[in-house]
């Protein structure tokens, strides 16, 4: 996993965030991906999304899987930990530090190949579990990092660059989340930061998973006529069907600038979640009205995009578990040893 | 063995009809007459309808092992007659249901043959099928308390306390176990003239499962995660650890938890939660068998490389493949000790009993903190599901668990620049950050080639720098892991090597040699890496034997590469058939492979025959 380090320049004219940061300081080292690849796009979204949320970059956990999307983890935010792990195992990593520390913002980044095919299992266990983290699916349809072979999530005709055709039915991951009881289902662009920023932003406010499937163009191994993850299909079929913006807490509401409907969430941190219905009725609270419109536009050789469902109420596994608030991090051991009395009450047990 | 407080005796059963806690009720009685006693469960890989075993120890010299010969055997099982028949011991008895006829050929010369119609009884006595089924165990254990002379009073009380709460049940169980004792009184000499008779020798003993033992050690030493997959026959120390932390960790003002069990969905996900939680800088573990351990080999590399603690308990069966579930053995050793792919080693404690399995899974967690790396604790089916008799288990309040090198907010403030992988100290360990104490502190953990400062590198120097560093780490770990318990006699010739549950069996083996005039020395192994002292004693014999149960000797093949000394000067005495160790095996290995120590002076007579 390559990164250079990106000389740090200090331009006092920023604009700052509540914390005092400005952008830059969500930035990371310099990216080693090809130019134009569309994972550099989704990397910029997510530093702008965190950077006017004003996360605390040292409260954030950056994790991933292997390739060339789980790379990206290394190229924004450098001051908060990281963790690449092994190919499509983020999910259970992620799971077991957030049982340990339920206090910090899990960023989790995987590709199509780390989260379709190795991890498929730890996918779906961790949206079951509904472990509190952004799971970005950065979506290219290959395997990017191994020089282009087809990715569970490439399309029935969909070309390599060699010349051969896909002809194994795909794994759609926003599909697949509704059907799992996800309880925050979206899918973006890399090409469109304006629709991906709320939507990035809303995910890291929500109590529990929010899983981003983001159709991120590999430039070198699948931006070609025949591709349907290319910047050009993807641009020519993409539907938007429910746009977000993101409010968070203590942030005025303004008026929709448009006269479409309008609906709102309220996240459990009390920031809220709007809606402009660009689709017709389209309701994102119903999964099974998700799920239907999903596949019809699947139909129609459309990609539904936007913040296709969320559930807001659904217990996150410390709910579950039922944990103690504080995270297990912070517990001491006094808190967590019996001692020498409780032991020996317990041996009158064992005889 | 065969006397008072010295004699063996099987259950023959099928598994599923309820004989497990009216055997387990056996052995508590025999221990609170004080009297030493061990248990041995040899149970199926299903869970109704097949042969069940389990054999009960009665030694007053405190021995442990599995025993060579049944002085008794009660067979309740149609489909295992003929094996039962011939498991009893010359001179011994066998004691059959009498509802039926026992099929002529199954009667033995040289041994006794005693019917009760407990079937019969049952149906007289009681109603319903499965009632009967399952009171048919405690009349068997009421006949054995007259055979035995055990002392009902003892018997009665263990059932109160387990009936508190069931009257009914109470008094079906009482009335059952007074059918079997009377009948047993009325048609037979009782007692037989091997039995029990009080002693005093259990005080500060107490009878524990491994699993249970090394579950209750987690707890002490403080871990909050625990992640795994179901396997036999590991599950139990999961179920353990969860029953303790309701018991114990439980929010007293809210009800709410002080730990997180996690079920995954697999091995490979067991591991990844608790390298996770481990990375996040709680005390976390995972239990399982050597399925597992194939399954989670990938991420123990990841946690190796970057330097993350955990603790994995291996609860060993017999491999390879699905091999025999519920059988024993100690075949995971070289899998354990370098897992997974490139240059790695690992630290492995193998504890021997139960009450080890206590302490030695709070050195785990410590070493683990410590050393920042995986470590293994090599139980095994026999150490981990069997009912032993051990020592009571003790806790210093004054412990308080070594985290290692592991950075405050305090320390951190004054880092400018935090290098992750940075030797400040030279003992080959780097202080680690944890996320979210410090903005300072925030690193980049990667299994790619990285530099000390934890940067990404694919420069040869760069990369070296932090592996030899680990290989200094490793060799350090050998002075902290728990040293090789070492017993010597004075003019010793031969040398004996084991580890883990070999232990009772080994100690009573050599008992068992002396008496034939053969002196060994002892070395159990309790941890890898091995430091100076365990060359020093394989240097000190001019034979060495080494007593484990796998088939390849692995145990020798460690030995031979990490201390250089030549594998063919260690003799293997192999045991790898899944049932646990008796001491008679080693005698005969051991023994089998010197000249008589006797045939140069005067031939036999000289020799002891074992007692
Ligand atoms: C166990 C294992 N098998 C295979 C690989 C090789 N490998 C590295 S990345 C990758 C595919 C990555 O594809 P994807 O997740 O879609 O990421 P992309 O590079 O396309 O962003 C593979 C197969 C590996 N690292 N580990
Ligand atoms: S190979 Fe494709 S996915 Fe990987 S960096 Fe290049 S463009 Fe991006
Ligand atoms: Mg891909």
């Amino acid at each position: 996993m390559t990164s250079i380090t990106k000389p740090q320049v200090r331009h006092p004219g920023l604009k700052k965030n509540a914390l005092g940061f400005t952008q830059r300081d969500y930035e990371g080292a310099m990216s080693t991906l090809c130019a134009g690849c569309g994972h550099d796009s989704v990397t910029a979204a997510l530093v702008q999304a965190c950077f006017e949320l004003a996360l605390p970059p040292h409260r954030a956990a950056k994790m991933s899987g292997i390739g060339c999307s789980s790379k990206t983890t290394a190229y924004f935010m450098r001051d908060s930990h990281g963790f690449n792990s092994v190919h499509g195992r983020m999910p259970s990593v992620t799971t077991g530090a957030n049982a340990a520390n339920r206090d910090l913002t899990y960023i989790g980044i995987s590709g199509d190949g780390d989260s379709l095919s190795i991890g498929l299992g730890q996918f779906c266990h961790a949206i079951r579990r509904n472990v509190r983290m952004l799971y970005l699916i950065e979506n290219n349809g290959v395997y990017g990092l191994t020089k282009g072979q087809f990715s569970a999530s490439a399309d029935v005709g969909s070309t390599s660059k060699k010349g051969e055709t896909n002809v194994q039915p795909p794994i759609d991951p926003v599909l697949l989340a509704l059907t799992l009881g996800a309880t925050f289902v979206a899918r973006g662009f890399s090409g469109d930061k304006a629709q991906l920023i709320p939507i990035l932003k809303a995910g890291l406010s929500h109590n529990g998973l929010a899983m981003v499937d983001i159709i991120s163009p590999c430039v070198t191994f699948n931006d070609h006529e025949g591709s349907t993850k290319s910047y050009k299909f993807t641009r020519e079929h993409d539907v938007e069907i429910s746009a977000a913006d993101f409010v968070p807490l203590r942030r005025e509401i303004k008026a929709p600038g448009t006269n479409e409907a309008i609906s709102t969430v309220t996240m459990h941190d009390g920031s809220v979640v709007r809606f402009r219905k660009t689709h017709e009725g389209y309701d994102p609270t119903n999964r099974e009205a998700a799920y239907a419109h999903v596949r019809a536009c699947q139909q129609r050789d459309e990609v539904a995009t936007g913040l296709l469902f969320i559930d807001e109420h659904g217990a996150d596994m410390h709910a579950v578990w039922k944990t103690v608030a504080t995270p297990l991090v912070d517990l001491t051991y006094e808190q967590l040893c019996p001692g020498d009395a409780a032991l020996q009450a317990l041996m009158e047990k064992y005889r | 063995m065969s006397g008072v407080n010295d004699f063996a005796f099987r259950m023959a059963t099928v598994n599923g009809t309820g004989s497990a806690s009216s055997n387990s009720l056996l052995m508590q009685a025999i221990f609170r007459m004080g009297i030493p006693v061990t248990g041995k469960n040899i149970f199926p890989s299903n869970i109704q309808g097949l042969p069940t075993f389990y054999d009960i120890r009665v030694s007053k010299d405190g021995y442990t092992a599995r025993p060579q010969e049944m002085d008794l055997v009660v067979t309740l099982n149609p489909s295992t007659y003929a094996k039962d028949v011939a498991s009893v011991r010359k001179g011994g008895y066998l004691l059959y249901d009498s509802s039926w006829p026992l099929e002529p050929d199954l009667v033995r010369e040289g041994i006794t043959i005693l019917g009760i119609p407990f079937g019969k009884m049952c149906v007289e006595n009681f109603e319903g099928d499965r009632n009967r089924t399952l009171l048919r165990n405690i009349v068997y254990s009421g006949a054995l308390a007259a055979f035995l002379s055990m002392d009902m009073e003892v018997v009665g009380q263990m059932l109160t306390e387990k009936f508190s709460k069931k009257k009914g049940l109470l008094d079906a169980n009482r009335r059952a176990i007074q059918l079997g004792f009377d009948y047993a009184k009325s048609h037979f000499e009782c007692p037989l003239p091997f039995h029990l008779d009080h002693m005093d020798a259990t005080g500060d003993s107490i009878i524990i499962d491994g699993n249970s033992a090394a579950a209750l050690g987690a707890v002490y030493a403080g871990a909050t995660v625990g992640a795994w997959y179901p396997i036999t026959p590991s599950t139990s120390l999961m179920e353990a650890f969860t029953s303790f932390c309701k018991k114990f960790r439980t929010e007293p003002e809210t009800g709410l938890a002080r730990y997180c069990i996690i079920q995954a969905e697999d091995e490979l996900s067991a591991a990844g939660i608790a390298i996770g939680a481990g990375w996040a800088g709680v005390r976390a573990f995972t239990n399982t068998s050597g399925p597992g351990i194939s399954l989670m080999q990938e991420f123990v590399g990841l946690a190796y490389y970057t330097e993350i603690p955990a603790v994995f308990f291996d609860i060993q069966r017999t491999g390879p493949s699905t091999g025999m579930p519920t059988r024993t053995q100690q075949a995971d050793l070289m899998s354990l000790a370098y897992a997974s792919h490139g240059d790695t080693k690992h630290i492995v404690l193998f504890p021997c009993n139960p009450e080890e399995c206590f302490y030695m899974s709070v050195k785990a967690f410590d070493l683990a903190d410590r050393f920042q790396t995986p470590v293994f604790v090599a139980s095994d089916l026999d150490i981990g599901m069997n009912d032993w008799m051990c020592k009571r288990l003790q806790w210093d309040d004054s412990f308080r668990p070594d985290r290692g090198k592991c950075l405050t907010a305090d320390e951190l403030e004054s880092v400018m620049k935090f290098s992750r992988y940075l030797d400040a100290e030279g003992d080959g360990i780097a202080a680690r950050s944890l996320p979210g104490v410090h903005g300072h502190g925030a690193y980049f953990v990667r299994g790619s080639g990285h530099d000390k400062h934890g940067t990404y590198t694919e420069d040869a120097d760069a990369y070296q720098e932090v592996v030899d560093r680990l290989a200094r780490k490793f060799r350090l770990a050998a002075t902290a892991v728990p040293a090789p318990e070492i017993h010597t006699v004075p003019g010793a010739e031969v040398g004996i090597v084991s580890l883990g549950g070999c232990h009772a069996a080994v100690l009573e083996a050599i008992d068992r040699l002396r008496d034939m005039g053969i002196v060994a020395d002892y070395m159990r192994i309790r941890a890898f890496p091995f430091d100076a002292p365990v060359r020093a004693f394989l240097d000190s014999h001019a034979v060495t034997f080494v007593v484990e149960q796998n088939r390849d000797a692995q145990l020798r093949s460690l030995l031979a590469i990490e201390t250089g000394k030549p594998r063919d000067e260690m003799i293997p005495v192999l045991d790898y058939g899944g049932m646990p160790l008796t001491a008679m095996s080693v005698v005969s290995a051991v023994s089998g492979h010197l000249p008589r120590p006797d045939t140069k002076r005067s031939p036999r007579k000289k020799r002891k025959v074992p007692a």
